[in-house]
């Protein structure tokens, strides 16, 4: 964190000098490591070893936090007869396809039983998780449970072997610190030292709160690193507390938001999905399977009416299903992966680049390049000539003969980019926190924002459009922003406004619950729904902490609601009071009848606690007053995920797919549904590769240097490509501090200067020394950079996570031989000589 | 004169993010230090000079006893007895009105006698123009009632800038603190108006012996002896000449 967020870290170092213990997990020493109070080195993609044997520990010695987990999650909830678990199968889950290496989640269900409503039958159920796995859906299932029954059969003793909280302990029970030590490399003192901390830290009185950020999500198992801390953490009533949670640093400035408001495909704004050509006909057919009836996402309609409105304004009306049908659809896997691949083959013909330096800052570098290569046109959006819009001329695989300029009929256009200081908007950051930047000065030359090309780009598209029907859902689109200065720039906050969305009177909305399904309200984003309450941008708040309560209200606004902490009923206990004075956020005012507390209540503010929810209830009034997970359909925290998961109901460790190890816990190495995609320009390690390599970012630079290597202040600090390794690992190899190594992989061999560091532990796994070769991945051949080097993309594999189709790039194997690498032909002799060997 | 203002570096929250060696330059437009790789944990910029007038020095101390990796911002320290002031022949070099060391590069011109007067080895002629560069404690920010760069930009309030008896009261607390956390090896380096340059104005808060930073152990004001070596030389011309007068007295 100190690495990556240092101005982040600030929070750290507050928490430090108020006596918080701050463990630090990772497979470097690094300047996070520095201000720990321990460090703990792990192998690169072990970590659900580590959650696992933290959760076991927890059950094994109930440290649970009994009364939370009793009232607030699924750990009396009893499961469906037909589950069989990782312990039954060594290592898969029933419902396992090999043909089609996908799960059919089924048997994952609870127990039929009780009251059930709402739910899809079984057979319907299936059929649509096939089709939802097959396109990146389980967030549409994670967020809104589609098909968990809010009464299912229960057995609040805990006792019942079927029930969540046994099938967790048993799920979990060969998670040993022994296990540990075998696999992640962590001594099991050290590991006691960490158990101890994170119970004597939790409870009523003391909160443990977890930080993470790429390191476990570019896995092949990467959700589920993430599902297994939320099991930790539910366990230990650690969230929806003050000091709890998991917390998610993100990589850049706003991308929290380009996922609130998404440049993803699965997604709309709000996290509504995708409509699917396959599954949803009209507006009904989509919202029958968008989310669930019950919390929140019961308002679906309303959410998704009001968006479509925000879209098309008068021509979207209740007899044209709101212009639903205006929507584009998805055939399946449309990720970025998915989509290089389809370039390389030609099916891809058009790519928009913005802010973003695919071809030397994704995962199989040579893909990436051959993919451009392949398309008809190209659009860069940069405030520098990056490797992506260059390759062409300058790539590296002119010099290795596999591209020829004059073959590559790619027709590029680059255009300059306006910088974040030279125009208005907003960031969302980490803490869903919208914060308003105002212009510093004017951008120069023919640099233009973003928000001024796509409005511009919308004006002259639309000025083309025919007359025919096919045009119809551009011709009807709202795109009237004002405009203003000596190019025409739109308004960032009319957008903003539009984002916030309107009532019936055309004023701007004060939140998300005033959206109405009946096409009267119009709203952007749901979530984003009061950023511009009372006609007033929110987000541009700026009152110093020091003048209003720790908890800052009034510092720009956060989603959803302003609420600082979510699920923050969960800071209470079941009838309403504090779990404990000490860690005391919202409470119910018996007097006043209303949740109160110094952040906004995530909670109907005047739903008393013992509210039980009537028959046939839907949306939120399905919730009772006890259930603080509002946006679940059940109102509970998720400690086994009956549906929505691509790969399994709990967290299994599997190693990843390139590993020196073998899976100690199953017979099922890797994880079984993870996406692969064999192919020439993507070539997998054979087990000749010894070492366990791992990229990632350093202080100095950003991503893929496009921001940071043109700029000599930076550039110095970090002035070369290095990787770093240990002495052991150097003396074996025969590197030398300062000097240069090639590093290979079945994908490429790319050359970086040598730090050897005592930083950089070799680790003891299944009693033998394992290690690991740290490669950050700033670099590239050219970019308008005044420091160049090569890139450590160009030896990551593309293996994805199931869920969400990330990339592992956290953990893979290599070789290292001393010296610079060959170039030209030899180059690829070297490669080749590693495929077949 | 107004308060005599300073900075104190507490090294024990630095987390090497090097945001005030960026910051420095930004505002003080002090051109690149070279791109060169140095093989020397995360420091690239290798030490003070007339291009970085910050710079944050990386050990790394792995051992039996424990691992740990020092991270320090050092700077100009702004002696209360400079040595480069003293022998700046031009006034290029004086003492402003918040008790601060600045050269002004318009005057300067390259003589070169502060740098090897300096006794921690901070300013440096810049191999272009010739002329002797360091930190102003940014002069003008301070005019203007900013506070330096360096300390603006660090996240951690690592460098915290202030009148200077107040950071010394601070830095006394924020020892006591430490030595009560059991870190005994927290010290003070340059905050005494006894040592031998008088006191710093740029005092820092250790975790270890200032060699292990390249930081002098026991600096001393290189003009302090001055004094009594013209004496010395005084007294020797005085003989030489008595000598000589004698040699003559005695031939005529």
């Amino acid at each position: 964190m100190a690495e990556c967020h240092p101005v982040g870290f600030q929070w750290v170092m507050e928490a430090k000098a108020r006596g918080a213990e701050v463990f630090h997990i990772d497979p470097r020493y690094t300047r996070t490591s520095a201000m720990a109070d321990a460090h703990l080195p792990i192998r690169a993609g072990s970590d659900i070893v580590l959650l696992g044997a933290l959760i076991h520990h927890v059950l094994a010695g109930e440290h649970d936090f009994r009364e939370y987990v009793l009232a607030y999650t699924n750990a009396a909830t009893i499961v469906s007869e037909d589950f069989r678990d990782t312990e039954d199968l060594d290592g898969l889950f029933s419902g396992f396809d090999p043909a089609t290496r996908t799960y059919d989640p089924a048997s994952w269900a609870y127990e039929a039983g009780g009251d059930v409503s709402g739910a899809m039958s079984e057979g319907e159920h299936a059929a649509q998780a096939r089709l939802h796995a097959d396109s990146a859906r389980s967030d549409q299932y994670g967020s809104g449970g589609a098909t968990a029954h809010h009464r299912a059969r229960t057995d609040p003793t805990l006792r019942h072997p079927r029930c969540v909280y046994q099938v967790l302990k048993r799920h979990f029970a060969r998670y040993t610190p022994e296990m540990v030590e075998e696999l992640c490399g962590i001594p099991r003192a050290d590991f006691r030292r960490l158990a101890e901390a994170v119970v004597a830290n939790s409870g009523r009185e003391r909160t443990t709160a977890w930080v993470y950020s790429v390191g476990w999500t570019q896995h092949t198992v990467g959700v589920q690193y993430i599902r297994a801390a939320s099991i930790l953490q539910l366990l230990l009533g650690n969230v929806g507390r003050p000091g709890g949670g998991i917390l998610a640093l993100r990589g850049h400035a706003s991308i929290q938001g380009s996922t609130d408001i998404p440049t993803l495909f699965s997604i709309l704004p709000g996290y509504l999905p995708m409509p699917d050509a396959r599954m949803h006909g009209d507006l009904d057919g989509y919202l029958a399977h968008a989310a669930g009836d019950t919390g929140f996402w019961g308002n679906k309609r309303a959410y998704m009416v009001s968006l479509l409105k925000a879209w098309w304004g008068d021509a979207a009306t209740e007899d044209n299903d709101y212009c639903f049908g205006y929507l584009p659809s998805v055939t399946g896997d449309h990720g970025t992966y998915a989509t290089v691949l389809g370039q390389i083959d030609g099916t891809v013909k058009g790519y928009f680049v913005v802010g973003e330096n695919p071809a030397i800052g994704s995962a199989g570098g040579k893909a990436q390049r051959l993919g451009l290569a392949g398309l008809e046109w190209l659009v860069v959006r940069d405030m520098t000539l990056v490797e992506t819009a260059t390759f062409w001329k300058d790539g590296p695989e002119l010099e290795t003969g596999e591209m020829r300029t004059e073959d590559i009929a790619t027709e590029v256009f680059f255009l300059p980019a306006a910088s974040h200081v030279e125009k208005e908007g907003t960031f969302t950051q980490t803490q869903r926190l919208l914060q308003w930047r105002e212009k510093a000065l004017d951008p120069t030359g023919d640099r233009r924002s973003d928000l001024w090309f796509y409005h511009h780009l919308g004006k002259r598209i639309r000025r083309r459009l025919s007359e025919d029907d096919v045009d119809r859902p551009l011709r009807d689109l709202t795109w009237d922003y004002p405009e203003s200065g000596p190019h025409d720039d739109p308004s960032a906050e009319a957008v903003l406004r539009e984002i916030n969305g309107t009532g019936p009177d055309g004023r701007a909305l004060s939140g998300y619950t005033e959206l109405r399904p009946d096409g009267s309200t119009t709203c952007g984003c749901w979530i984003y729904c009061g950023v511009y309450a009372d006609e007033v941008n929110q987000a541009a708040r700026r009152r110093p902490g020091g003048e209003q309560s720790p908890v800052a209200l009034e510092w720009g606004w956060a989603w959803p609601a302003n609420r600082r902490i979510l699920y923050n009923r969960a800071s209470a206990d079941p009838e309403g009071r504090p779990w404990s004075e000490r860690k005391a956020y919202i409470r119910w005012d018996r007097d006043q009848r209303e949740w109160t507390g110094p952040d906004v209540p995530d909670f109907e503010r005047d739903k008393p606690p013992d509210y039980r929810p009537p028959e046939g209830a839907t949306a939120q009034a399905a919730i009772g007053g006890a259930d603080p997970f509002i946006m679940q359909s059940d109102g509970k925290g998720w400690l086994y995920v009956p549906a929505g998961l691509a790969d399994g109901p709990l967290p299994a460790h599997y190693e990843p797919h390139e590993s020196p190890v073998a899976n100690s816990l199953y017979g099922t190495r890797a994880n079984p549904a993870r996406r692969e995609y064999r192919r020439p320009e993507t070539p997998y390690n054979s087990a000749r590769f010894p070492y366990v390599i791992t990229t990632y970012r350093l202080t100095e630079h950003h991503t893929a240097g496009g921001m940071s290597r043109t700029l000599p202040y930076l550039a110095e600090l970090q002035p070369e490509m290095f990787c770093e390794v240990s002495p052991e690992l150097a003396a074996e190899v025969g590197l030398v501090n300062g000097g240069w190594a090639t590093i290979v992989t079945s994908r490429s061999a790319i050359e970086a200067r040598v730090l050897v560091s005592p930083r950089i532990r070799p680790l003891r796994v299944q009693g033998r020394t394992i290690h690991q070769v740290g490669v950050p991945y700033h670099w590239g051949w050219a970019g308008g950079g005044v420091v160049t080097g090569d890139a450590a993309n160009d030896l990551m594999p593309i293996v994805l996570d199931p869920n969400v189709y990330i990339q592992e790039s956290k953990a893979a194997t290599c070789d290292l031989l001393p010296g610079r690498r060959p170039h030209g032909r030899a180059l690829l002799d070297l490669i080749e000589e590693y495929r077949r060997g | 004169m107004a308060e005599r203002m300073g900075f104190f570096t507490d090294t024990s929250v630095c987390i090497g993010c090097k945001a005030c060696e960026v910051a420095c330059k930004e505002w003080n437009d002090v051109p690149d230090d070279g791109f060169l790789f140095r093989a020397t944990s995360y420091d690239n910029t290798g030490g003070l000079g007339a291009d970085t007038w910050r710079h944050v020095a990386f050990v790394e101390q792995f051992t039996r006893q424990g691992d740990s990796w020092l991270m320090a911002s050092d700077v100009c320290k702004h002696c209360t007895h400079a040595a480069c002031l003293d022998v700046c022949p031009t006034g290029a070099l004086f003492r402003t009105e918040f008790d601060t060391v600045v050269v002004q590069p318009d005057v300067c011109n390259g003589c070169g006698y502060c740098v090897p007067a300096c006794p921690y080895g901070v300013i440096d002629r810049r191999r272009d123009d010739g002329r002797a560069w360091k930190c102003t404690m940014c002069y003008d920010r301070l005019r203007g009632g900013l506070e330096p760069a360096c300390a603006k930009a660090c996240p951690t309030d690592s460098i915290q800038f202030g009148p200077l008896e107040e950071l010394r009261a601070r830095a006394g607390e924020r020892l006591d603190t430490l030595h009560g956390a059991g870190v005994a090896e927290a010290r003070l380096y340059g905050e005494s108006p006894a040592d031998g340059v008088g006191g710093d104005g740029a005092f820092f808060l250790l975790l270890d012996e200032p060699e292990v930073y390249g930081l002098p152990p026991d600096p001393v004001v290189t003009t302090r002896d001055l004094p009594r070596m013209w004496a010395f030389a005084g007294t020797a011309a005085l003989s030489m000449a008595a000598a000589v007068a004698l040699s003559f007295a005695r031939r005529a």
